[in-house]
């Protein structure tokens, strides 16, 4: 016979009252674990989406430009000392301190060029880089492999009047339409891409880059140190960030997960005062019974560490269940939740630990008056009898 | 010297804006292996004088010394100590716990006591034993009679060998074949060098004392 002993005949004994205890706190942890799995699984399919969603920095050549205007009515502008990036340059961006949340650098060489007697724009990509990066294009036919393949945009093999597997002569070479892109709604509809090494030599620009686009985009990416990182690598090219888009998106998801903190706490504020008030009425309840413990000789500490032992077996039943129904919960939810069809729940033993710890903490806490009280009762009063 | 010493105590408690003399100036002196039995009508202060002699109701004037300790001398919970290894208590209702078998009801008061379990399971059926339990150590108190009930009572009373077994009208929820029983069972007890001090209403029951103390309205008014 020990303490403990007590604490568990008496749980064994209440078993419906003490159902109802750990269900009320269970359902507390079990919110909270939802909530916090699910706005951290929605967090990781966005994040996983921001890296698919391609560029947020872009690099491109520093010019001075000068505009002209002349009583509120533009002239137009001209820009001068227009300098390049150099194809050696870009190693440099793999060696900023934030490195390793760069996910993909895309370089691109722009130029106007005639074909077949209409003008286009051809640009030149690295393939590998920019089908990563442009995970949304949806290509008909094959993804250009060699030098001598390209791929058009959907406007641009419309007006070359060319399909997957035609030939096209750009200055007297011969290039095989490997692809055409699926109508994007942008810019790219009306391009014409070509490995970039042969779009250098075909527009006279061996060795130099129009542009860089730069992925790196995540919640956690410190973006702007980023742009800032690149730019003192880079001093002749200007380094912007494109962010508003995904700014938007990580505020939603803000928004969201405040209010689900906000609405854990209420439920785990419910669950506590389920706690205290079941605690409260147990100890009441158990008046004679506490009143035999005090007049056979048990101190104020062994009537609290009763209480609170009991507290603690129902917390720790509750903290465990709490955990497994949440993460249920999210499973279930997280389809209906989640943007993208492939977010997947994230387990984390930190979340484990932390709803078996907080439901410890509040059961214990929300107990401690019930105990306190319990082990103040007076003996004499408490047994009456007396 | 003697066992317990009364030295003129006296309770009051607030009752609304009166004030009640539930005992007014007692003085008694109990020898070791006394069986005293403590009588006197409803209201009369008995069952408050047993609870100031059992360490639980801090009287308002006068001292309670036993043992030689002055018990409401003692500082925090050194009185919740001296009654888990000096009394024994028997209540009227037998106040076993529900969710314990006659075994571990029994073993209540070892539950503080640091022994190992082997030898507090050997103090309880020892205890049960001497009651006359010896067959019933798992039964819960619901698979028990009310005398079986009385008699687990009393075997937790003894289980830890305290100075003084203190109880509180033990018979008076029982008949009257069951009441002879367990006053039988204290004298028996007491007849082994257990001092007995008994709160009781039934006349019967002095027959079984060594000493019986009348009390009216707070004070004794024989012996």
């Amino acid at each position: 016979m020990k303490l403990h002993t007590i604490s568990i005949n008496n749980l064994k004994r209440r078993k419906a009252k003490m159902a109802f205890l750990t269900i009320g706190l269970m359902v507390g942890i079990a919110t909270i674990v939802t909530l916090v799995t699910l706005t951290r699984s929605m967090s990781s399919d966005i994040e996983r989406q921001m890296d698919e969603f391609g560029a947020n920095i872009l690099v491109t050549p520093r010019s001075n430009g000068l505009s002209m205007n002349y009583g509120g009515i533009s002239l137009g502008g001209v820009a001068f000392d227009q300098r390049e990036i150099r194809e050696e340059d870009l190693v440099k961006i793999k060696t900023i301190t934030n490195h390793k949340n760069i996910s993909a650098i895309s370089p691109k060489v722009l130029g106007g060029i005639q074909i077949n007697s209409h003008d286009v724009l051809l640009v030149g990509v690295n393939f590998e880089s920019e089908m990563k990066m442009k995970q949304w294009w949806k290509v008909f036919g094959t993804e250009p492999k060699g030098e001598h393949e390209l791929l058009l945009g959907s406007d641009a093999s419309r007006v070359l009047n060319v399909s997957p597997g035609d030939s096209l002569d750009i200055k007297g070479e011969a290039f095989r339409v490997a692809g055409v892109l699926d109508q994007t709604g942008s810019q790219d509809d009306a391009l014409v891409f070509a490995s970039l090494p042969k779009a250098q030599r075909l527009l006279g620009k061996e060795g130099k880059i129009s542009m860089v686009e730069v992925a790196a985009l995540c919640s956690g990416c410190p973006i702007g140190d980023m742009v800032t990182q690149i730019a003192e690598k880079l001093p002749d090219a200007k380094v912007s960030a494109i962010q508003q888009v995904v700014e938007g998106r990580l505020k939603a998801l803000d928004q969201f997960k405040r209010f689900s903190y906000a609405m854990a706490a209420v439920v785990v504020f419910i669950g506590s005062l389920i706690v205290f008030v079941t605690m409260m009425g147990s100890v009441n309840e158990r008046t004679t019974e506490i009143g035999v413990f005090r007049a056979i000789g048990f101190r104020k500490s062994h009537i609290m560490r009763i209480i609170l032992l009991e507290a603690a077996l129902v917390s720790l039943l509750a903290g465990f269940l709490g955990y497994a129904v949440g993460m249920g919960g999210a499973k279930l939810a997280l389809p209906f939740m989640a943007e993208s069809k492939n977010a997947h729940l994230i387990w984390d033993s930190s979340v484990a630990f932390g709803s078996i710890g907080l439901a410890l903490t509040l059961g214990l806490l929300a107990s401690l008056y019930p105990a306190l009280h319990a082990s103040k009762m007076d003996p004499t009063e408490a047994l009456r009898a007396l | 010297m003697a066992l317990i010493e009364i030295k003129n105590v006296k309770k009051q408690y607030a009752s609304g804006d009166d004030v009640v003399e539930a005992l007014r100036g007692v003085d008694i002196t109990i020898e070791a292996g006394e069986f005293i039995t403590i009588m006197g009508q409803s209201g009369s202060g008995k069952s408050t004088l047993l609870s100031v002699l059992g360490g639980m109701n801090h009287p308002t004037t006068g001292d309670v010394e036993m043992a030689g300790v002055r018990l409401y001398q003692l500082p925090g919970e050194k009185l919740a100590d001296f009654r888990a290894q000096n009394l024994g208590f028997v209540f009227q209702s037998f106040h076993l716990i529900p969710y314990l078998t006659a075994r571990e009801n029994v073993m209540l008061p070892l539950a503080i006591v640091t022994m190992s379990t082997a030898a507090k399971k050997s103090a309880a059926r020892q205890a049960l034993e001497r009651v006359g339990l010896g067959a019933k150590l798992d039964r819960l108190p619901n698979q028990l009679s009310g005398g079986e009930q009385e008699r687990v009572a009393i075997a937790r009373a003894i289980v830890n060998t305290p100075h003084i077994l203190l109880a509180d009208e033990p018979t008076g929820n029982l008949d009257s074949k069951t009441s002879d029983e367990v006053m039988a069972l204290f004298r028996e007890l007491n007849a082994a060098g257990q001092t007995v001090v008994m709160v009781t209403h039934n006349p019967d029951n002095g027959a079984y004392a060594d000493r019986t103390i009348h009390l009216r309205d707070g004070i004794v008014v024989g012996s």
